[in-house]
């Protein structure tokens, strides 16, 4: 009786909670910035998913796990060389492509052709070995990242940007321009978007398909590294960090998981409605938020927001 | 009253208008072909007819009864069995289960007596098993019983299609090209089948065809369908001799030669 | 070569194929049976852990292995079962036999909010929702304190039964060896009448299955509470063998070891759960004793454990992508016709599955 009418109460003043009109503009700016920042680095490993997605038909879990060696690569290089930050960032890429390219070569090209489930679970199997493999060699620890950027936080207004964030939206558009100018004008981008659409015909017309298979894989090492050198220093350097991953699958899905823009843009909606969520509803409700999304829409629309349905023909 | 009676359908894929106010009857008892190059409609036909597809207009009417917008798994139930234009079989079950899964629809056990495997169950299987070693020994598929499908060369994969399409024991089955890829060889033994299948099993047969030996060998009627409208039917020799018909088979050789 | 003569349908749908088969499950049986008396109360508490897995991964295996749905929130139906036995008898002091089933139940119902998204979702995607779905359960298992002790978790007693107390790891193996050799024979029933093999239909071709008169809403549903039927009961097992349950017991690491489980014992197989679920289970007593054999630096390792476990995943579906039983069955075939074994025989089927789709 006692313990009902207290849960009654509470949950009455919940929902009476949930669905007041809120006038706290700044609070909803406030998180609509940060996150946004943190939807960057969603939609940056969607953006690897999707790359390898698109090439291989590989469902790459383990690439929230390539974000977090790359970001300990990057702290290595900075902690222990003492090489300067740029000079880090460089230097992480060409390691991480290089990483992309060996398991391509070594592994992954013998299970072309595999079922997808097969393929998923090699992928989650080489997550765990990845990070428990980063647990040996970093320790269990948790890090600071130095920040490239620092000082105080930025008034606009009366939102307050922190200047960590405002360099995770500039370098994520950055790199969606880079990467757009990579796929619509140079050579290479051109032949890995023949070998996404088809890959037979894109072997008919003396394209490697192999050799950009290979590519891609680099090419998503590199943008996964990106992320986990803008994700650490706002968040924390640890080996389970790649477990933020899992996040950024609902975002590619949202996006129709073929799309690039739709990784983005997915990647963005995720972040931002769960910092809202987290902020305007309940506070836990945060860390599920994005499932809930994802659930929503599949259920309205099986193919995510900008996926077109592929319906088999028979 | 046809067993089957197609009105004036029409199905669009976008711009493609793949069907054109078609009409069709097939009456009981007789081997209907439909015929048509490439591309003209005839698989997306069948789709109409057994639910996979929902046309724009037009009706299909079975036994009397609309079946235009019926769901594709009551479409068997209703009476009409159907192949696929590339195969559609359970890969990775032998031959025995492909047929034995024909028998599912004629079921009574409820899934307890299933899962408990009480004796209706059991005598259910018993049943389903009899009835398709019939449908085996008919299509002479004794030694590939136990095979995994993915293991069978191409022309025994038709023959358990048509095989688990016979167990369903249907008023009307549709066959999508059952003659493409079979050797000689396999082909007579396809033209005994539906006559068997038409005489023995008193099954209506609507088949696709391109193989015009086979459509003058088995077929009582045609159809000729191209760019999704009906040009021409009649019996076999007609609709051969039909202007219309020469003329499309014609246009997609001149096609093809334009091309080559 | 073993060869039977076979006069009647009947016999096809006999358990035993050969009276050898029935010798050989007895012995088994026979040895489960006096297991616990020189065993050792440790070996008896892994094994009977062993036999929950089994329940739970007979129980995926339908849902993935036979109707080829993937599910990698299995570890909620888990929860749900232990969570159900665990507010029944601690919380409102319920018989843990009336506990039970409900576990059963209680998670196949909730298996059955997951249907709605996983008609219209495969692959993939159905992947990422259960997924979800496990992390959803997860948390609501820490906000719900009042059910579930939060992050405190709850205790939990070892049942009686009747004037029996089932305190002992003994007395709870033999609950548990009872319930395995139950689910056991309900799979075999389910896969091999009507209703398994319309599951496999489902599996192979979605098409194909719509024009046997199968109804494809309706097997999933199916595949989905009875799978979590499966893992509600096994969860169910669950909470009173370790005593004490919490969140921790149900993450998505938990999900992937059932997954690992059918893969590594074998897809669509009785036998192959079996192996898969005492392996995995085993695996990190295994592990002990294999690291005696190696360099300290190695085997001193913090994640030692976790990396053979990615190891292990990645190897088998390299390897043996059929699994354990796979192996088993390659290698009798082997002795049974032995001079003859071509090297293809088990060659696999590889599609390329870019030219599977429509465009
Ligand atoms: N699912 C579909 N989506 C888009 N177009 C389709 C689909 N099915 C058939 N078509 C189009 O409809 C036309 C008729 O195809 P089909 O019925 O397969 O021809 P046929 O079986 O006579 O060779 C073709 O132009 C084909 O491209
Ligand atoms: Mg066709």
């Amino acid at each position: 009786m006692d313990t009902n009418y207290i849960r009654r109460r509470y949950l009455i003043a919940w929902i009476s909670d949930a669905i007041k009109p809120r006038r706290d503009i700044v609070m909803f700016w406030q998180l609509f910035t940060s996150g946004m920042a943190l939807g960057c680095v969603y939609a940056l490993i969607a953006l690897g998913f999707v790359l390898i997605y698109k090439a291989t038909e590989v469902i790459n879990f383990a690439q929230g796990e390539f974000m977090m060696v790359g970001a300990f690569v990057a702290f290595s290089l900075i902690h222990f060389a003492h090489v300067p930050f740029w000079i880090t960032v460089v230097l992480t890429l060409l390691i991480m492509a290089a990483f992309g390219v060996l398991l391509d070569r070594l592994v992954m090209r013998f299970l072309v052709g595999e079922p997808a489930f097969s393929l998923v679970m090699f992928t989650i199997g080489l997550a765990l070995f990845l990070r428990s493999v980063a647990g040996m060699i970093w320790s269990t620890d948790t890090f600071a990242f130095p920040s490239p950027v620092s000082g105080e936080a930025i008034q606009l207004g009366s939102v307050a940007i922190a200047p960590g964030d405002m360099l995770v939206v500039g370098a994520t558009a950055l790199l969606v321009l880079l990467l757009y100018l990579f796929f619509r004008f140079t050579n290479l981008g051109i032949a890995l978007q023949a070998t996404s659409q088809n890959q037979f015909a894109a072997y008919l017309m003396g394209i490697n398909v192999e050799g950009m298979f290979s590519v891609v894989w680099a090419l998503s090492a590199m943008v996964a590294a990106v992320a986990g050198i803008l994700l650490a220093p706002t968040l924390f350097l640890h080996k389970d960090m790649g477990f933020i991953g899992l996040k950024a699958f609902p975002a590619a899905v949202l996006g129709g998981f073929g799309s690039i823009p739709g990784a983005i843009v997915g990647g963005l909606i995720i972040g931002i409605s769960e910092n809202l969520a987290g902020g305007f509803l309940l506070p836990w409700v945060k860390d599920i938020f994005a499932y809930l999304v994802l659930i929503a829409v599949l259920i309205v629309r099986p193919e995510g927001l900008f996926g077109i349905h592929e319906k088999k023909k028979v | 009253m046809p067993l089957l009676e197609v009105t004036e359908l029409s199905k669009k894929f976008g711009g493609v208008h793949a069907l054109t106010m078609v009409n069709l009857q097939v009456e009981k008892g007789e081997v209907h072909a439909l015929i048509g190059p490439n591309g003209a409609g005839k698989t997306t036909l069948f789709n109409c007819i057994s639910g996979f597809y929902r046309p724009e207009r037009g009706s299909a009417v079975f036994k009397g009864r609309d079946i235009t917008r019926t769901a594709p798994h009551k479409i068997p139930r209703l009476g009409i069995a159907r192949t696929f234009q590339n195969l559609e079989l359970f890969r990775n079950a032998t031959v025995l289960d492909n047929i034995m899964l024909g028998r599912y629809m004629h079921k009574r056990a409820s899934f307890f007596s299933e899962a408990l495997f009480l004796s209706k169950a059991k005598n259910q299987e018993v049943e389903a098993r009899r009835r398709v070693e019939e449908v085996i020994d008919f299509l002479d598929l004794q030694p590939y019983r136990d095979r995994v499908i993915a293991q069978l060369p191409f022309g025994t994969q038709k023959c358990v299609e048509l095989a688990r399409a016979l167990a369903l024991d249907p008023e009307l089955i549709l066959l999508d090209e059952p003659a493409a890829g079979l050797n000689s060889e396999e082909t007579r033994d396809l033209c005994f089948w539906i006559e068997d299948i038409k005489e023995d099993l008193e099954i209506t047969v609507l088949l696709v065809e391109h193989n015009m030996r086979v459509v003058n060998e088995v077929a009582d009627r045609v159809t000729a369908l191209d760019f999704g409208a009906v040009i021409a039917h009649g019996t076999p020799e007609e609709v051969q001799q039909h202007p219309d018909v020469i003329q499309a088979y014609l246009g997609e050789d001149d096609g093809a030669a334009a091309s080559a | 070569m073993k060869f039977k003569l076979k006069k009647s349908y009947m016999e096809d749908l006999k358990l035993f194929e050969y009276k050898s088969d029935m010798v050989g499950y007895g012995v088994l049986l026979v040895f489960l049976f006096i297991f616990p008396s020189w065993a050792g109360n440790y070996w008896t508490y892994n094994l009977t852990l062993a036999g929950i897995y089994c329940i739970a991964a007979l129980g995926l295996n339908i849902l993935t292995g036979y109707t080829g749905m993937i599910s990698l929130g299995h570890a909620a139906f888990f929860a749900i079962g232990a969570y159900t036995v665990g507010y029944m008898t601690t919380i409102l002091g319920h018989s843990f036999w009336i506990a039970l089933p409900l576990a059963g139940f209680a998670a196949a119902f909730v298996g059955l909010s997951l249907v709605l998204p996983a008609l219209r979702l495969s692959g993939i995607y159905l992947a990422i929702v259960t997924m979800g779905f496990g992390f959803i359960i997860d948390q609501v298992i820490l906000e719900w304190p009042e059910v579930t002790g939060g992050a405190n978790g709850l205790l939990i007693n070892r049942p009686t039964l009747g004037p029996l107390s089932l305190n002992s790891d003994a007395s709870y193996y033999y609950v548990v060896l009872v319930m395995v050799i139950l689910f056991v024979l309900l799979t075999k029933n389910i896969v091999r009448t009507s209703m398994g093999r319309a599951f496999v239909a489902v599996r192979d071709s979605e098409v194909a299955a719509q024009s046997m008169g199968i109804p494809l809403a309706k097997v999933k549903t199916q595949a989905f509470t009875i799978s979590g039927f499966y893992a509600g009961i096994a969860g169910g097992l669950f909470a009173p063998l370790i005593n004490f349950i919490g969140p921790d017991n149900f993450t998505i690491i938990e999900s992937i070891n059932l997954i690992v489980m059918i893969i590594v014992g074998g897809l669509a197989s009785i036998h192959g759960s079996i192996f898969g679920a005492i392996f995995i289970t085993l695996l990190s007593e295994f592990i002990r004793v294999g690291k005696d054999a190696l360099p300290a630096f190695l085997s001193q390792q913090v994640g030692f454990q976790g990396a053979v476990y990615g190891l292990i995943i990645m190897l088998f579906i390299l390897f043996e992508p059929m699994g354990i039983y796979g192996r088993y069955l390659k290698i009798k075939y082997l002795f049974q016709v032995f001079p003859l074994y071509r090297k293809d025989t088990f060659r696999r089927e590889r599609k390329f599955q870019k030219a599977q789709r429509t465009r």
